[in-house]
Parts: structure tokens; sequence; C-alpha cells
């Protein structure tokens, strides 16, 4: 039946001979939004294309390019495509040269990343392929080099590939400004976006504008065919449900049964820690020796490419992973995919779901395995969100000023350049459309001279101005150090790992590494390890023995608990009507905190008040992420110390926070701790002990050049760079508090601290809406947060405190006669 | 207040004897009294001498020559937390225990605020600049005395520590550093190590780091037990090196 309302339907005309016969020789149809991508592209429009995961974007992306060159041979580079990941440029590379080499097209393609040998880097500047893929930051190298506007003129095309990925962080604000750097170079090239569904489409149609902005009428949006529903389930495991806890070990059972069921699993998760421990306990119970492997971002890269390599093949049937598998590179024959733990964002939830059968005309099949009460409700609120498509994530950000200076000074090193022309330029790229002169300016100096107030280092200046009024690097020097340190990710201090006289397992960070003590067992590359010490700047392990590590792996990657998945879960606790529909522990629970207490109201704030062993504790049910709850629960403290009520710990989740103490708070005290105003001293005073902003600045100064991360010949290892980085962060701040990176640090601290901001909204809004319940004894829905005191980090004291513990505790040993055989030494 | 870590203890933590300045402690080298100073100085009541170690003067700018631009207010700094400190013990003699510029062009980058600063506190001392290997050579208009090193009674001041075995004796060179496990994280700075016998100072300048404590070069000097005086935000902490990480 003909549905009158639908676009009309564009059919294969629009393409040459030998691309119909091609699509017919494979049996495919060309998707809607392919052909459309492809008439955007012969109307000479810029296009964002937004469509689920698989779909054939990339072919979308590509068509009208490979469409040119097979009509028109062409000299030089036509098309440059943009990932995020090597590894996916790699694979799309491949993916393209299929139909190149079928229709046996005159086109030539080839990857550039970090990876590539230099000579072929040397080569391709002097005669570039009709197609090139490459990376952000490759491309901001490219475009350094003084013969970037050869290479660039005749440019027609640029593919940015999952533009949802790179857009809202420092690489996409890197990427925007060598977009902008691209149309001055070849303003004939137009622009072709290819993200998942988002929220915030807007937004990207503005990244992608050669305006920077909206409503200009540039950008063509085209909207991929939707999805079959995906069929998406909640399961619960036969084991024990917990009440605690983020491990899911308890379905271990159930999880293997699915793979067993299964053609090809991937089954998600969301710290490392899991991925080792979920790992560990599948393989303890795989009866079939199924080839089940592990996948995530501390591991060795070439381990982690040859699990690729061998799922890509069909050889695998099933791999945990972290999100190091959220984005990218194809594998149709997933045919599920497990979900372990709560999602914690519904955009993560779809693409996840997304990577079984990525194809769009059959449903991917996908399972939840809470694993925690509180998870249910998680994993509820996450499939009701799948269900109605309402997407949350990251909306791009604002351009940050370290990221300006290092294009600053990487378009220096391309070649002369007027200020004037350079700030209109820049205002082009959509996070720095908004960006002021004085801005502008204040970055230029730190490019040029550091930009210190006092005005010393004139003579030694970076860049120079020209006869002409342009300003250019004052030697070659400058341009090579540029180089060494291009790019935006500045890696977390990291140690690599290596069997005692055997092989590179991965990398782990250094402060996992600083809690262990030789003889420590641990997980990590799916094995149980024996931490032997650390030599020079590896980590050196033997194989572990017996089960169970005595040290659990390491904490590295939680996944932050958006607003939008907090809301609907709060609205899912506060209506009872919906209850009967969870699995009958929940609901039992739900019912009973009815009877013992009652449910946290949607706008208000629940805080419990009930006495246990000798203390008191208070918990409050926030739902604002353990972030903000962390956050929250340090200021806290503070209060309950002034006011006296002795507090001794804290603990929080992302749902809810308990601190204990030895006096029991009033209900006039509740209110007076969670006053808004806590947010002004208080987290003046704790930010500034904090190593916070330490840290921010360190990423600041590498970003912007301060720091190298390398200097031509010899490599700093990630130590040293931390320590110079906190004593400059301790001079400058003392002598110039305004300079341009303080102010570029607390930016973007007060940008990765959404959990601040989301505090914030919090105490705004209850404001006089906190019920505050005194009860006899913990009640059902606290007991999930009392189970993690013991489990998890308990927070509270300063500095000082600290360290006077640590020697008091040596005083205690030395003096006393208990002296306890397991302190950390 | 205490915070306790399992969060199952109740009972306050013992306190321990607290220091009778928390800004100092005493110590004992080779049989003499010092005072080792939260600053990172090191004071000799009997010979109302003071000792400070790796000034690293005009580090800032000694990067800025090779495009690095450091903020150019270490010396500054550094000379301002030097007057400070004298000002508090008012020694008769100050011994600045080399490196105590960055490199040998740095008395001539300096600014003249600063020169005028130095120039002060040295006409104010009986001043004396142990060389290092930073600063091999003064040059002839600095003033205040220069030497490779000086014994003064039971001690002997040089740079760097030497390659046999030595007594009394105080160096500098190595930055000592510490890191210092708590319960909740580790934290790392700057300490003055000593085994009784020779003592390394911590570096004085404001933008030098650190050399971890438990490197062989340390132990080298004073084998594998030694005290660690550990520099906190607000006081001097003992610390034996097996606390250490």
């Amino acid at each position: 039946m003909l549905d009158k309302t639908a676009r009309p339907r564009p059919d294969m005309t629009g393409l040459p001979k030998t691309f119909r016969d091609w699509f017919a020789g494979k049996n495919w149809q060309p998707h809607p939004h392919q052909l459309e991508m492809l008439e955007a592209a012969q109307a000479g429009k810029h296009a964002l294309l937004i469509a689920p995961t698989g779909g054939g974007k990339t072919l979308a992306g590509f068509l009208s390019s490979l469409i040119e060159l097979s009509e028109t041979p062409f000299d030089g580079l036509h098309t440059l495509y943009i990932s995020p990941l090597k590894a996916l440029a790699v694979d799309i590379h491949r993916n393209l040269t299929l139909p190149i080499e079928e229709m046996a097209l005159p086109v030539t393609a080839e990857t550039r990343t970090g990876d590539t040998p230099q000579a072929k880097k040397k080569r391709q500047r002097g005669s570039p392929p009709n197609i090139l893929l490459t990376t952000p930051e490759s491309l901001a190298l490219l475009l350094s080099y003084t013969d970037a506007p050869k290479i660039f003129r005749r440019l027609r095309t640029i593919v940015i590939d999952e533009l949802h990925a790179l857009a809202p962080d420092k690489r996409g604000e890197l990427l925007s400004l060598g977009l902008a750097r691209l149309t001055k170079l070849a303003p004939e090239a137009r622009r072709a976006g290819l993200s998942a569904t988002v929220a915030y489409p807007d937004a990207l149609e503005a990244y992608l504008s050669p305006t920077g902005r909206t409503g200009s009428g540039m950008v063509e949006r085209v909207t991929g065919g939707g999805a079959v529903a995906a069929d998406v389930r909640i399961m619960i495991g036969r084991g024990h449900f917990p009440w605690s806890g983020h491990m899911g070990s308890y379905a271990v059972e159930d999880i293997y049964e699915q793979i067993c069921g299964a053609a090809t699993t991937l089954v998600f998760v969301n710290t490392r820690a899991q991925a080792e421990i979920l790992f560990q306990a599948l393989w303890r119970i795989n009866e079939q020796n199924l080839p089940i492997a592990l996948h995530h971002g501390s591991l060795a890269a070439e381990q982690r490419r040859k699990v690729e390599a061998v799922m890509s093949k069909g050889g695998l049937r099933a791999v945990i992973a972290t999100s190091s598998l959220d984005l990218g590179i194809d594998w149709a024959a997933v045919d599920l995919v497990i979900q372990v733990g709560a999602p914690k964002s519904s955009s993560r939830l779809l693409q996840r779901i997304g990577r079984a059968n990525h194809r769009l005309d059959q449903p991917s099949r996908a399972i939840l395995i809470p694993a925690n009460r509180f998870e249910v409700l998680e994993c509820q609120a996450a499939v009701d969100a799948v269900n109605e498509m309402t997407l949350d994530g990251e909306l791009p950000s604002e351009g940050a000023l370290d990221v300006l200076a290092q294009h600053i000074l990487g378009t220096a090193c391309a070649g002369p350049f007027h200020p004037d022309q350079l700030y209109e330029e820049v205002r082009t790229a959509a996070p720095y459309a908004d960006l002021g002169r004085e801005d502008f300016d204040a970055v230029l100096r730190f490019v040029t001279d550091g930009g210190y107030a006092l005005r010393t280092y004139d003579r030694f200046r970076r860049l120079r101005p020209t006869p002409d009024g342009l300003l250019t690097v004052v030697n070659q020097r400058v341009a090579r150090s540029y180089r060494m340190n291009v790019g935006t990710i500045v890696e977390a201090i990291t140690l690599k790992v290596r069997m005692r006289r055997g092989r590179f397992l991965g990398e782990i960070e250094e402060y996992f590494v600083q809690g262990l003590t030789p003889g420590d067992t641990f997980l990590f590359a799916g094995q149980l390890l024996t931490f032997e010490g650390v030599r020079e700047t590896v980590v050196e392990v033997s194989p572990g023995k017996g089960e169970e590590p005595e040290i659990p792996a390491y904490m590295g990657g939680r996944l932050p608990f958006t607003t939008h998945l907090s809301d609907r879960v709060r609205a899912m606790l506060e209506d009872d009507r919906n209850w009967p529909t969870l699995p009958a522990p929940v609901e039992d629970w739900l019912r009973m905190q009815q009877w013992r207490s009652v449910m946290p109201k949607r706008d208000r704030l629940l805080v419990e008040v009930f006495p246990r062993g000798g203390k008191f504790y208070l918990v409050a049910y926030c739902f604002a992420g353990r972030n903000a709850h962390q956050t929250l629960g340090m200021l806290l403290t503070r209060r309950m110390e002034r006011a006296r009520l002795d507090p001794l710990g804290f603990v929080a989740t992302d749902y809810v926070i308990a601190i204990w103490g030895l006096k029991e708070p009033r209900a006039e005290d509740v209110a007076g701790l969670f006053d808004q105003d806590m947010l002004g001293d208080d987290l003046e005073e704790w930010m500034a002990e904090s190593t916070l902003l330490k840290r921010t600045f360190r990423n600041v100064a590498v970003i912007a050049g301060l720091i190298e991360r390398k200097l031509p010949g010899h490599e700093k290892t990630g130590r040293q760079v931390t320590f110079n980085a906190d004593l400059i962060y301790d001079v400058l701040r003392s002598h110039e508090p305004d300079h341009v990176l303080l102010r570029a640090t607390r930016a973007d601290a007060a940008r990765g601290l959404t959990d601040i901001r989301r505090l914030a909204e919090l105490l705004v809004q209850v404001h006089g809406k906190i019920d505050v319940r005194h009860l006899d004894r913990v009640s059902p829905l606290a007991v999930p947060i009392l189970l993690e005191i013991g489990k998890e980090h308990v927070y509270g004291g300063a500095l000082d405190t600290l360290l006077e513990e640590a020697e008091a505790e040596l005083v205690s040993e030395a003096t006393g006669g208990n002296i306890q055989a397991n302190l950390p030494i | 207040m205490n915070i306790v870590s399992c969060g199952i203890t109740i009972d306050p933590v013992p306190r321990i004897r607290q220091s009778s300045t928390m800004t100092s402690e005493p110590l004992t080298l080779n049989g003499v009294s010092l005072v080792a100073d939260l600053s990172g100085a090191l004071y000799w009541p009997d010979r109302s001498l003071l000792v400070v170690s790796d000034l690293h003067l005009e580090k800032g700018s000694s990067f800025a020559a090779r495009g690095v631009h450091l903020p150019p207010y270490d010396t500054a700094d550094t000379l301002n937390r030097l007057a400070k400190i004298c000002g508090h013990y008012r020694p008769q003699s100050v011994i600045c225990l080399g490196d105590n510029f960055h490199d040998t062009g740095g008395p001539d980058r300096m600014g003249k605020a600063d020169r005028a600063i130095l120039e002060h506190l040295i006409s104010a001392h009986d001043w004396l600049w142990i060389t290092g290997n930073h600063d091999p050579e003064l040059p002839d208009d600095l003033p205040g005395r220069s030497m490779t090193e000086e014994t003064i009674g039971a001690l002997t001041f040089r740079h760097e520590a030497s390659r046999s075995p030595a007594h009394g004796e105080i160096s500098g060179h190595y930055h000592p550093s510490a890191r210092v496990r708590t319960r909740q994280r580790n934290f790392s700075g700057r300490c003055f190590a000593h085994n009784g016998d020779r003592l390394i100072m911590p570096a004085f300048g404001a933008l030098t780091g650190g050399l971890t404590v438990r490197d062989a070069a340390v132990r080298a000097v004073l084998g594998t037990h030694f005290d660690v005086l550990f520099l906190g935000p607000k006081r001097i902490y003992h610390f034996p090196t097996d606390k250490l990480c």
C-alpha cells in the first residue's frame, strides 16, 4: 500500500550504470538516505546524515565522491575522511577498497594515522591519494605544513564519521578549527557529517556548517530510515539477586547460556574491572571451551587489534568489552548484545544495542542484566527511553582556549598569518562562534611569548611580525616542537605491564600501581597476576596463583549517569502503578520501603536519619550521580564538622549518599546542611585542596603547548610532566591568577564538573522541600548503600588529617601491642 | 575530628605527641643539633647558620630562551621565600648548597628587581655559594664567597654527596621527594632525608621537581634505612622509608 505522507522515494536512476550494476550484482538496494546524501552532494550542499548505527552510513558519505571520481579522473586529494579512531579509518579503508576494486574505479585511497610510516607520509604530502582517511590529530599535523595549501587546494569533499562522538570534546574543538582552515584553503570543499541518532541534532548542524551556526540553510539534514525497533529485554539471573555491587557476577551462568544460544555475542560492561572479573567468571564455567575474548582500553593495542580481527572473521563466540567497542567497526555477524550493569545513558544503550545485527531490516536483539536492585530501575528507565527514543548525551562544547592556542601555533607553522583574518576564520568554527576578540588576543599573546603580565620574555618570542603585518614562527624548532605535541588527548599516566621475562600485556594507571605491594595479586588482561615490582616505568608481573585476586581490579572508566535517566528513575519510584511490571524482588523491596519509610518524591529530597551500631546514619536520595554525590559528601562532611555532629565518613553511589557520624542530626540541622550556600566558600576551599585543578592545569598546559609532552630526542615520562605542572600551577596561581591558562583551567574544571552544576541545580531545586524521616532502623531503600560501606572507598578528611593518620598509625604500631599484619606498607 | 578507614571502628585514632613547633623539627647529624624547617631550609642554631639548596634561580627564563615559556615568577618566588626564612631565623651566615642558578647564563638574565633583592640578602649575611653542576662557575660581579665545598666543625657542605663514605655531610643535588600512602590517596612532596650521619636537602627553588627517595641514587648515599622528614602543607611529618611508596 502506498503511504501518501512518505517522501518520494529516490530511485537508482541518479546512479551511473557501473554503480547500478554493482548494487544489482550484490542484490542490494541503496538505502533512501544514501541516495539523498548523493543528491545533496550533487546539489553542492553540505549534508548531515543522522541515522542509527549500521544502515550504510559510510557508503552514504562516500558515494558521491566515488561517482565523481569514476566519471572525471582526478589528480590529487579529492576526499578527506576523518574518523575518531585510527582502527576505524583502517577498517573503512578496507570496506572502501571493495567497491573500488569490484567496479575497477580509477580511484586511489590511503590511510594516514600515527602508525603510517614516515616515508609514506612524506610521499602522501607530495602526491596525495584521491581519498585520504585520517584522524583529527593527523589532519592538524597536515595543516601545519607549509605545503598544506597545495595539498588541500583541490579538495572537494570532507567526510566526518561518528560526528556525535567527536563533536562534544576538545578533539572536536580542534577538528572544528581544522575544518575552518580547510574551508579557507579549499572554499569548494563540501562537508558531509555522519552521526548516530542524537539528542541535539541542531548543535551538530551548527558544528558542520561552515558558518558555525544553525539556520544558515547551507546544511541539508538527512535522516536515515528508522531502524526496526530493537528487541530489548531485562533479565535477572537465577543466582541470588544482589542488593548492591556492580559486577553482575551473580548472573554469569545465565550470560553463558545466552552466549551458547547465539552465534556471536557482544557483552558490554561499564568498567574495566567488571570486564576482567566477568571474563574470568565466564572462563571458569566455559565447559564447551567457546572462544570468548576480552577487549578494553588498557590492553596492549596489538592484542585489541587481534581480537577485532578474529571477531570480524567470525572466529569468536563472545567478546567482553567496555566502551572501547562502543564506536565504529562493523561486525554484521553480531546477533546478540548483552549489557551487564545499568547503561547510565539512553544514547549509549542505543548505540550498544545497535552493534547487534548491523542491518536496518532486522531488529537488534539485546538483553540488559542489572547488577543490583537500583539498577533494575535504571535498566527499565533506559529501555523505556530507547523505546520512546528520548536520548541524552553531551552537547558540543564551547571552545577551550588551550585548544585555540594549539591551533594558532599550528597555523603559524604553516605560514605567516594575519591576526584579524585568523580571528574571523576561527569564529566560523561552531565552538568558537562567540569567541571575544580580547580572548583571542590573550591566547595569541600566550602563543607569542607566554602572555605574562611581566613582559620579560619579549626576547624569547615564538612568533615574530613580518614587515607586512603578518605573524610567523621565529624558527623551525618551534614548528618541530609543535608537531611533536599536536593533539588534545593527554593520557592519564600509565605504566606498561610486562610478564617477567615475557610479553607486554598492556598499560595500567599509575595510581593503581601505587596501591600495590609486591606479592599482591590482581586481574589484568584476562589473567590472575602477581605484582612483582616496578622497574623504571614497567610494572613487572608473574602468573598469579589461586582463584581470587587479593586486590580487586582498578576502577578505570566509570560512566556518568545522565540526568535524563535519573529523572526517569525518580518518576518510576514515585508512581507505584508500574511497579507490578518490575521483577518480584524489586517490587517487594519498594513496597517494603513504602511501609517502613516513604518513597522519595520526584521534586523533593528525602533524607532518612537512623541509628545503627552506635552511630547515626544520614541517607539522602539525590539521584545526581556518583561524582556529584562525592563532591556533596566532602562538603556535607565539612558542614557537619562545623555543626559538631562528628561525621566519620561517607559513601556514594549514582543514586544515594550516606554519611555517618557520632551525633544525631535534627531535622532543622538537615535543612541547614543542604543549604545552597555550600557551593560558595566550602566549595572554593575544597577545590583549592583537591588535586582536581592541578590535574586540569596539567592537561591545559600540555594542550596549549606550555609543557611539551615529547621533546625531539627524549620523551618525558608522564610522571615528570605531572610534577612540573603542579609547580608551575602553584607559581602561576600565586603570581598571576588571571593568566589565560588559569582561566582556561577554571573553565575546563567547571565544564568537567558537570556534577557541580548538577549539584547546584539539585540544591536549588530541593530548597525548602526536604523531607526528613527519623527512623528507628535502616530503611529498605537504604540497605544497598549501607552494603557499599566497606566495599567502596570511604571518603572524608583533609590532607593534613590524612598525613597525621598515616604517621599516627606508625606510632600506635610501634607503641601498642596489637601489630596488624595487613598494614599497608 | 577523626575519620576512620573502614566505617566500623569508632575509636578515635590515638593522637601522637605533637612536636614543639609545627613548622620545624629538630634532628641530630653527626652529633650536631640542627633544625629542619618546613620551608625546606636547614638551621644550625649553635653557629647561627642557615642552609638552603638547589635554588635553580632563573629556571623559567632558561626554558623561555628555548621557546618554552614557563612563568617568569620563579626567581622572585624563591627569593621572597628565602628572605622570609632569613627574617625568621636571623642567621649570621647563609650557605646556598649549589645549583643556585639553573644555568651559567642565569645571573645575566636576572631581572633588576630580583637582582636587588638577592644583593640585599647577600649583603646582610656572611654569604657562601657552594657551586653545583648547573652553575660550576659564578660570575665575578656576584657578591658572596664561592667554594666547591666547605667544612665547619663536624659538618661538611657540598652540592653532591661524595661517592666515598663521609660523616656529617650535608648535600643537595637530588631534590629528594617522598610519596606517602594514606588511606585515601598518596601524596608526594619534598623532604629531607638523613641517616643520622649524612643528610640530603630538599630543593628550595620554585620550579624544581623531585627524585623519589626510593631511587637507588639516594640509597647509595644513605643506605636502605633512613629517616624522611616530609614537608606537608602545614607541618613536617616523620616517616621511615618503608612507609613510603
